[in-house]
């Protein structure tokens, strides 16, 4: 082992992310902080906003796609059976087999990494979208059309205001979803907290980088709940106006 | 499809005033149903009045009221808004001229007391200012605070308010007519008999063209200046101000329709000031006093619990106009019936629609 090695971290490194700079790191203690400051910039910054990435394309484009089929779906019965048969059947395929079989068409990157986390919101989004447009009272919209609203101003207007707690409550599970689920995009595209964490298992495990990695991607789902629930309380407003 | 603000310049403050109202043979069949839903349905309602659409379920009643705004299409016939076919009318823009309540209100709860008001102003583009001042305006028409009422949301308010909210989005763009489908059906009957007064007055003063449903023959009787009965498959039984209608029932099924108390009802039609009282004979001070304002009804049923003493009527000052007594009343209304029974002889088979109705019979 490499023990002889000055501590001296600021000095300039290439850094060498199997090498483990301080004693705490060496002996691989539960948590060493001076081997996550020395790897943030690195390592786990990178990793993090990589991670994010990911999530927020995965979902934006998985929203996109459950809106539109949501609101076929809601002025066209017929296409809801179809909807859901086709977005559960992607949903039940195992996420690493998925992964794996996307990688031969398609090759290790981001596009195989992006469509297996996007088939895997549409599920839920499509689900949540559609009860929240359905869950709008008959006589609220019995109101709107005999005030003469257009349909697309009845949309705006009255369904999708309304719909919004629905949707918000299925825009955090697919978030959470999809942040858990992409710590295994590593096996086929080297991004996310994935990479880290996989690192950290191969060595043993190094339980310094796994703790930091994993509480990464814990937090950052926690953060990402918590910002969702945030911006719903402001947005609906007339939810928590209940009584007198 | 078309933009927002088609009706800026033209909107429905082109109408002053109130519309008239003529269905001219309306028909209306549902494909897959033999009956008809409305069979040849042709009424007038003058300008500023209120007709109210009665029968039992089935009668197509709320089907009528809806072929006025084209929720529902007519098969054939043609409607007439003002002199001028609803037909010749872009659908949502003939809404937006029509005010609209419905029994479960439908008030949208994500928006504010205010913002409910006003729904219509903002289809058709109004300024912001000129809405501000319509929301404020109607707020206090419906006896609302605007400054305490105006930011609540509907959650917030009780269940007449929430009614009178509803009526107040239907007047929001100062309508021609208005379309109200039973709006007070779903309110307990204390607040309904009150409402009912509230809408009474506020049609005193804003004088809409309304056409008015309810399956409650009462409350056809307190509301309408004029009423149609509709019979199962939307034929018209008898349309005719209240008073014409308890009196000469066009038919059996009016006449069961309106009830055997129909003698009774008559008599709520008519206040102690409208009849002949007896004159003051400086009765005691022990004599039951009733307001010039009570219906004949009333001082009947007062009277019978009176053991035989008259009853002296006031007037707003609380000085005495008269005395009624059983056997008065009795002779009152027995002269009323000989006015009004005759006519029933010559008109009996003709439609009562074809029939000019009069003034409107509520006092």
């Amino acid at each position: 082992m490499l023990t002889a090695l000055p501590l001296d971290a600021a000095g300039p490194v290439i850094p060498n992310f199997s090498a483990h700079s301080s004693s705490c790191a060496v002996q691989n203690h539960l948590f060493c902080v001076d081997w996550v400051k020395s790897n943030w910039g690195p390592v786990l910054w990178p990793a993090l906003r990589q991670h994010v990435l990911l999530t927020l394309v995965a979902v934006a484009i998985g929203f996109a796609i459950s809106m539109s089929l949501a609101l076929l779906a809601h002025r066209h019965r017929w296409a809801e059976r179809p909807t859901l048969l086709f977005t559960t059947f992607l949903y039940t395929i195992p996420s690493l087999a998925l992964f794996e079989l996307l990688v031969a068409p398609i090759g290790q990157n981001v596009f195989a990494a992006e469509i297996a986390l996007v088939s895997y919101t549409l599920l839920i989004l499509f689900r949540n979208i559609l009860t929240g447009l359905r869950s709008v009272p008959a006589e609220v919209m019995e109101a709107a059309e005999g005030m003469g609203m257009t349909p697309r101003q009845a949309l705006l207007r009255v369904e999708l205001p309304l719909a919004l707690p629905a949707i918000v409550a299925g825009l955090r599970i697919a978030v959470v979803t999809i942040i858990a689920l992409a710590t295994i995009v590593y096996t086929i595209y080297n991004r996310g907290l994935g990479v880290p964490i996989h690192s950290a298992l191969g060595e043993g495990p190094f339980k310094t980088e796994l703790i930091a990695a994993g509480g990464m991607a814990i937090l950052l789902a926690l953060f990402a709940d918590g910002l969702l629930v945030a911006t719903q309380r402001l947005l609906t407003p007339w939810t928590r106006a209940r009584g007198t | 499809m078309q933009t927002e603000d088609t009706a800026h310049i033209e909107g429905p403050s082109a109408y002053a005033q109130a519309a008239e109202l003529e269905l001219r043979d309306v028909r209306k069949c549902y494909p897959g149903q033999r009956e008809p839903a409305i069979s040849d349905l042709s009424l007038r309602v003058p300008a500023g009045e209120v007709c109210v659409l009665v029968g039992p379920s089935g009668s197509g009643k709320t089907t009528a009221m809806r072929l006025i705004n084209r929720m529902v299409a007519l098969t054939s016939g043609d409607i007439l808004l003002g002199g001028r076919s609803v037909l010749e009318r872009e659908p949502r823009e003939l809404r937006r001229e029509i005010g609209y309540v419905i029994q479960q209100i439908g008030l949208f709860p994500h928006q504010t007391v205010a913002e409910n008001i006003a729904t219509v102003p903002h289809l058709l583009g109004w300024p912001k200012e000129r809405v501000a001042a319509r929301v404020e305006e109607l707020l206090r028409l419906i006896g609302l605070d605007p400054e305490e009422m105006g930011p609540r949301y509907p959650a917030q308010l009780s269940g007449g308010q929430r009614q009178r909210v509803g009526v107040a989005r239907a007047l929001a763009a100062d309508p021609p007519v208005m379309l109200m489908d039973e709006p007070f059906g779903a309110i307990d009957p204390i607040n309904r008999g009150n409402l009912q007064d509230e809408f009474l007055g506020l049609q005193a003063k804003v004088r809409k063209t309304v056409v008015f449903v309810t399956h409650d023959i009462d409350e056809a009787i307190k509301m309408g200046d004029r009423i149609a009965i509709l019979r199962e498959g939307g034929v018209l039984a008898q349309y005719d101000t209240p008073k014409a209608i308890l009196a000469r029932p066009a038919d059996d099924f009016v006449a069961q329709f309106v009830g055997a108390d129909r003698g009774i009802k008559r008599l709520s039609l008519t206040t102690l000031a409208d009849v002949r009282l007896l004159a003051p004979n400086g009765q005691g001070p022990n004599v039951q006093r009733v307001s010039a304002r009570a219906s004949v009804k009333d001082a009947l049923s007062m009277l019978l619990t009176a053991h035989g003493e008259p009853l002296a009527v006031v007037d707003g000052d609380d000085r005495v106009t008269g005395l009624v007594t059983l056997s008065h009343l009795e002779r009152l209304i027995a002269e009323e019936a000989d006015g009004e029974e005759s006519p029933v002889a010559v008109a009996s088979g003709s439609s009562a629609a074809d029939r000019d109705g009069g003034p409107p019979g509520a006092p």
